[in-house]
C-alpha cells in the first residue's frame, strides 16, 4: 500500500516537468497557431545551460540562481529564432512551420554534442534538498516533494498572469482573433515574441529542474517532446488546465504502467491516448480548431496526367536507369537501388501529403512494418522473397490502416501529432519487444535468393518496383479516386454534400500509401540483409518530409526528384562531416524559408513563366503598335 | 481627417476595389452605402491594412499611413469596428475593454470604462460576463465602446445597425450622435438608408467596388434617381 502511495508520489513529481514543458507549448500554439517541435530542444537547452551555471557557480544562490538563470537565457535564444527564424513563416502552411522548428531541434543536437560533448552529464544535488523524508516507512526524497508543489504554483501564477494582467489579456484575446487585437492597436510582432519566450521559459525551466533527478543527455529532446505531445493532444492544445490534468494522468501512467507492462510501459500512455482522441477529439479541455491550412496551396497551374512528350522522356529516363548495370559497379548499383527505394517511399508520402492533404510525421511506421513483415515471414516462415516482400505490404497496409483509423478522424496540426505518437509506439514495440523483434539489435540475415542476390539483379528488381508504384500512384492522382481525395482536401463539406464520405477516402489512401510504403520498406530489407527500429524511427519519417519538400509538395513527381537528390546528400555528408544533423537541420530551415516549392516546383514555375512570355511577346509582336 | 485617393483592393485574384476616393473631415458623420457586396467591408479592411493586396494612398490626421502595419494605423488614431463583432468570447466585458485601451491621445477625447459604461447602459451592468454570453446588441455595443477604449479621432463603423432590433438600433443613433458630440468623426457603412439619414451628414454610394455619389445627404434627397440605381432592392 505505502509502495503505491510512493509510487504515486513519484508520478506526481515527474508531472511537474512535463507540466512546465507542456503548458509552454499550449501557450506558444495558443497565439502562434504553431506546434513548436523545437521544445524538447530547448528543453534540453535549459538542461545543458543550467548544469554549465550551477557547476560553476557554487552554493544555494548558484543552484538556485543558476536555473533560473539557464531559464533566461534559453528564453532570450527562443525569443531570437521567433524573431529571425518564424516571423517569416507565420502564414506558410503547418507543414513547414512543423518541419523548420524540427530543423531546429536538428541544430540543437549536434550544437549540444559539440559544446557539451556526447557522454552524459550528472548535476548537483538540489541545496538544502538533498535528503529524504519517511512516508509511511518509504524514503521520498525531498527534491520530489518541492516538484510536487511547484507544478500546482506555477499553474496558480500562469492563471494570475493570463488573468489579472494587461500581457495576460492581450494574449488571451489574441488566442482567439489576432487581427482584431491588431486592429485595436497592439503590436503582434512583439506579443508573439513575448509569448514564445514565455513559452520557451517554461521549456527550459522544467529541463533544468530535471537536474538533480536525472542525467543530461543529447536524446532528452526527443524523449519529452513525443510525451509532451501526448499531453498536449490528451489535455487539448492552447489550455493549460488541460496540460496540467494531462500531465498528470500522463506522469501517473508512466509510473504505474512500470509495474504493470515494464516491457512496454509507453503502450499504455498511447493507448489512453487513442480512447480520449476517439471520445473527444480536441482532448479534454480543448476546442474544436478551425480548418486546417491545406498543405498543398492552390495551385494556378492545375496538375494534369503526362502528354506525349513527357511520356517520352519518362521512359528514356526509365530506360537509361535500366541501362546503369552496364555501366556501374557493385557499390553504386547497391547505392542506386537504395535511391529508387527511397524514391517510392517518397512517392507515397507524397500521395498521402499532396493528394490526400494528409500530413503525416510518421510515415515510416509503414516502412519499417513493411521491414519486419518480410523478415518474420523470411525467417519464421520460410517464404520465399516474392512471399516476404507481400507478407510485408501485408503487415503495413494492416499498420497503416490500424492506426490510419484513429489519425483521419483529425486535421492538421493533431494529425501530424497523432502520425507521429503512433510511430513512436511501432518504434517502441520494435525496440522493447526484444524476444521477437530482436530489439536493438534487429533481424539479420534477409538476404534475396540466388537468384536475385547479385546487385545487378536485385537493382532491376528495385527499378522495376519502383517504376511500377510511382506509376500505379500516379494513375491513382488522375482516377476517380484521385479526383475525391483532391475535392475532399479543398473543401471537406462541399464534397461530402455531393456524397463522398471524407474518412473512409481518406482511410483508404492512407492504407494505400501505407502499403506502397511497406512495399519500399520490404525491398530495403532485402537489400541491406537486416531489419533495424531506425527504419520506422522518427528521423526516418522527418527525412521522408525532407524529400517531398525538396523536391516540391506542390507536385505529383517531385518527391523522385526530392528522394534521388535528398538520399545522395545524405550519402555524400555522412562520409564527409560528423555535423550531418546541423547541415541536415541548416538545409530544412533554408529549404522551408527560402524554397518552398522544392526543385521541382520552382523549375516548372520557371519553365511556365518563360513560355507566358514567350507567347506574350508572340501575341505583342501580332499587334500593331499602340 | 481622412483622405483616400485612388484605392483599388483584390481578395486573392479577384479586383474588388476600383480608385476608390473618399474624404472624412473632423466630426463629421459619414454614410457609406451600397448593396450587399459593393465592396463597403472591403473599403475599410483596405483602410486598416487588413486587406493582404491593396494600392492608392490613404492620408489620416495629417500624415500618410498608407504602408503602415495595422497595429499603428490604430495607434494614430484610427478606430475599426468590424462587421461581425468580432468579440473575444472567453474574455469579460471589462477584459475586452481594456484588450482596446490606448494612451490618452490630444486633440481627441479621453475614454474610461466608466464613461463608456454611462454611454452604454446595459454592458455596466454585466462588466464581468463573458463576451460569448452577450445578446447581439450587446456584442455590438461593447464592439464599439471597445474601439472607443483606444481613444480614436476617427471610427470605421461596419453595419452597425445590422441584425439589431430596432430598440436597439435607435440606441447605437443616440451614441453615434454621441460620439459625434465628443468630436470623433465616423464613417459608418450601412444598408439601412432609413438609419443612415437619422445621423450622417454626408453619403458616399459605392456600387461595384466604384464610388457612384458623394455628397450630402440633402443632395441625395434631391435625387431619387441615383438612390433607385444604387440603393433599391
Amino acid at each position: 500500500m505505502s509502495f503505491l502511495l510512493v509510487q504515486f508520489l513519484t508520478g506526481l513529481a515527474g508531472a511537474c516537468s512535463l507540466f512546465l514543458v507542456a503548458s509552454g507549448l499550449s501557450i506558444i500554439f495558443g497565439v502562434t497557431r504553431i506546434v513548436n517541435f523545437a521544445h524538447g530542444a530547448f528543453y534540453m537547452a535549459g538542461a545543458y545551460v543550467a548544469y554549465s551555471l550551477t557547476t560553476r557557480f557554487s552554493g544555494g544562490l548558484g543552484f538556485w540562481g543558476g536555473l533560473v538563470a539557464a531559464a533566461l537565457v534559453v528564453a532570450a535564444l527562443g525569443a531570437l529564432i521567433e524573431i529571425v527564424l518564424l516571423r517569416r513563416i507565420y502564414h506558410a502552411p503547418e507543414l513547414f512551420q512543423l518541419l523548420a522548428t524540427f530543423g531546429v531541434t536538428l541544430i540543437f543536437q549536434d550544437l549540444s554534442v559539440m559544446i557539451w560533448g556526447p557522454e552524459d552529464l550528472v548535476g548537483r544535488r538540489a541545496p538544502g534538498l538533498q535528503g529524504a523524508v519517511d512516508v509511511f516507512g518509504q524514503a521520498v526524497p525531498l527534491y520530489d516533494l518541492f516538484l510536487i508543489v511547484l507544478g500546482p504554483t506555477v499553474l496558480g501564477l500562469l492563471w494570475l498572469l493570463f488573468h489579472r494582467t494587461r500581457f495576460g489579456i492581450l494574449v488571451r484575446a489574441a488566442t482567439q482573433d489576432r487581427d482584431m487585437v491588431a486592429a485595436l492597436g497592439v503590436n503582434q510582432k512583439w506579443l508573439f515574441t513575448a509569448v514564445f519566450g514565455l513559452g520557451i521559459f517554461l521549456a527550459a525551466l522544467g529541463g533544468a529542474l530535471q537536474l538533480p533527478r536525472d542525467a543530461v543527455s543529447h536524446t532528452m529532446d526527443l524523449r519529452i517532446i513525443v510525451e509532451v505531445f501526448v499531453v498536449v493532444v490528451v489535455g487539448g492544445l492552447g489550455s493549460v488546465t488541460g496540460a496540467f490534468v494531462a500531465a498528470l494522468l500522463v506522469s501517473e501512467l508512466n509510473a504505474f504502467g512500470i509495474l504493470v507492462l515494464p516491457q512496454i510501459s509507453l503502450v499504455l500512455v498511447f493507448a489512453v491516448m487513442a480512447v480520449v482522441l476517439v471520445v473527444r477529439p480536441f482532448g479534454l479541455f480543448g476546442k474544436a480548431e478551425g480548418p486546417a491550412r491545406p498543405a498543398v496551396a492552390a495551385t494556378i497551374r492545375p496538375w494534369r496526367v503526362f502528354g506525349p512528350r513527357e511520356r517520352l522522356a519518362v521512359a528514356a529516363a526509365v530506360g537509361l536507369a535500366a541501362l546503369l548495370p552496364l555501366v556501374a559497379g557493385n557499390y553504386l548499383l547497391a547505392v542506386a537501388a537504395e535511391l529508387l527505394i527511397f524514391a517510392l517511399f517518397a512517392a507515397s508520402l507524397q500521395f498521402l501529403m499532396s493528394t490526400g492533404g494528409l500530413v503525416s510525421f510518421g510515415h515510416a511506421a509503414y516502412f519499417g512494418l513493411g521491414g519486419y513483415g518480410a523478415a518474420f515471414a523470411s525467417k519464421a516462415f520460410g517464404l520465399p522473397m516474392a512471399g516476404a516482400v507481400a507478407a510485408g505490404i501485408g503487415l503495413a497496409a494492416t499498420g497503416a490502416a490500424l492506426f490510419g483509423w484513429f489519425c483521419v478522424r483529425l486535421s492538421g496540426v493533431y494529425f501530424a501529432m497523432l502520425t507521429l505518437a503512433f510511430a513512436q509506439i511501432a518504434w517502441s514495440v520494435a525496440f522493447q519487444w526484444t524476444a521477437v523483434t530482436g530489439g536493438d539489435n534487429g533481424l539479420l540475415g534477409i538476404w534475396p535468393p540466388a537468384w536475385a542476390s547479385s546487385p545487378r539483379v536485385f537493382y532491376l528488381v528495385a527499378l522495376a518496383a519502383a517504376v511500377a508504384g510511382i506509376a500505379a500512384l500516379r494513375i491513382l492522382v488522375f482516377s476517380p479516386f484521385g479526383y475525391g481525395l483532391r475535392a475532399v482536401r479543398d473543401s471537406t463539406l462541399r464534397a461530402e454534400s455531393i456524397g463522398l464520405d471524407r474518412i473512409r477516402m481518406q482511410w483508404a489512401a492512407f492504407t494505400l500509401a501505407g502499403a506502397v510504403a511497406g512495399l519500399a520498406g520490404a525491398l530495403f530489407a532485402f537489400l541491406k540483409g537486416s531489419v533495424f527500429p531506425d527504419n520506422l524511427g522518427i528521423p526516418l519519417s522527418v527525412d521522408g518530409l525532407v524529400m517531398v519538400l525538396l523536391g516540391g509538395v506542390e507536385t505529383v513527381s517531385g518527391a523522385v526528384v526530392g528522394a534521388l537528390v535528398f538520399r545522395t546528400l545524405t550519402i555524400l555528408l555522412m562520409s564527409y562531416t560528423d555535423a550531418s544533423k546541423l547541415v541536415l537541420g541548416l538545409l530544412i530551415v533554408v529549404l522551408v524559408v527560402a524554397f518552398p516549392r522544392g526543385i521541382v516546383g520552382s523549375l516548372s514555375e520557371f519553365l511556365a513563366r518563360r513560355q507566358d512570355r514567350a507567347a506574350t511577346a508572340r501575341a505583342g509582336a501580332l499587334k500593331p503598335a499602340e | 481627417m481622412l483622405e483616400v485617393t485612388g484605392l483599388n483592393g483584390w481578395y486573392g485574384p479577384a479586383h474588388i476595389l476600383f480608385d476608390v476616393d473618399l474624404t472624412v473631415g473632423p466630426g463629421e458623420v459619414v454614410a457609406l452605402l451600397g448593396r450587399n457586396g459593393a465592396g463597403k467591408s472591403t473599403t475599410f479592411r483596405a483602410v486598416v491594412g487588413l486587406l493582404a493586396k491593396r494600392s492608392g494612398r490613404v492620408r489620416f490626421a495629417g500624415r500618410d499611413i498608407s504602408d503602415l502595419p495595422t497595429h499603428d494605423i490604430a495607434r494614430a488614431g484610427l478606430g475599426y469596428v468590424p462587421e461581425d463583432r468580432r468579440i473575444f468570447t472567453e474574455l469579460t466585458v471589462a477584459e475586452n475593454l481594456e484588450v482596446g485601451r490606448q494612451p490618452a491621445r490630444a486633440g481627441a477625447a479621453t475614454w474610461t470604462p466608466e464613461r463608456l459604461f454611462e454611454l452604454f447602459p446595459n454592458l455596466g451592468a454585466m462588466r464581468t460576463r463573458p463576451g460569448g454570453r452577450m445578446s447581439g446588441g450587446e456584442q455590438q455595443m461593447l464592439t464599439i465602446a471597445r474601439t472607443l477604449m483606444g481613444n480614436p479621432k476617427l471610427v470605421l463603423l461596419d453595419e452597425p445597425s445590422e441584425g439589431l432590433a430596432p430598440k436597439i438600433v435607435e440606441e447605437m443613433a443616440t451614441a453615434i450622435l454621441a460620439m459625434k458630440g465628443e468630436g470623433v468623426s465616423v464613417v459608418l457603412s450601412e444598408q439601412n438608408l432609413h438609419f443612415a439619414r437619422l445621423i450622417s451628414d454626408r453619403a458616399i454610394i459605392i456600387e461595384r467596388g466604384r464610388v457612384r455619389f458623394d455628397g450630402t445627404m440633402a443632395e441625395l434627397e434631391a435625387r431619387p434617381e441615383v438612390r433607385d440605381a444604387y440603393l433599391a432592392v
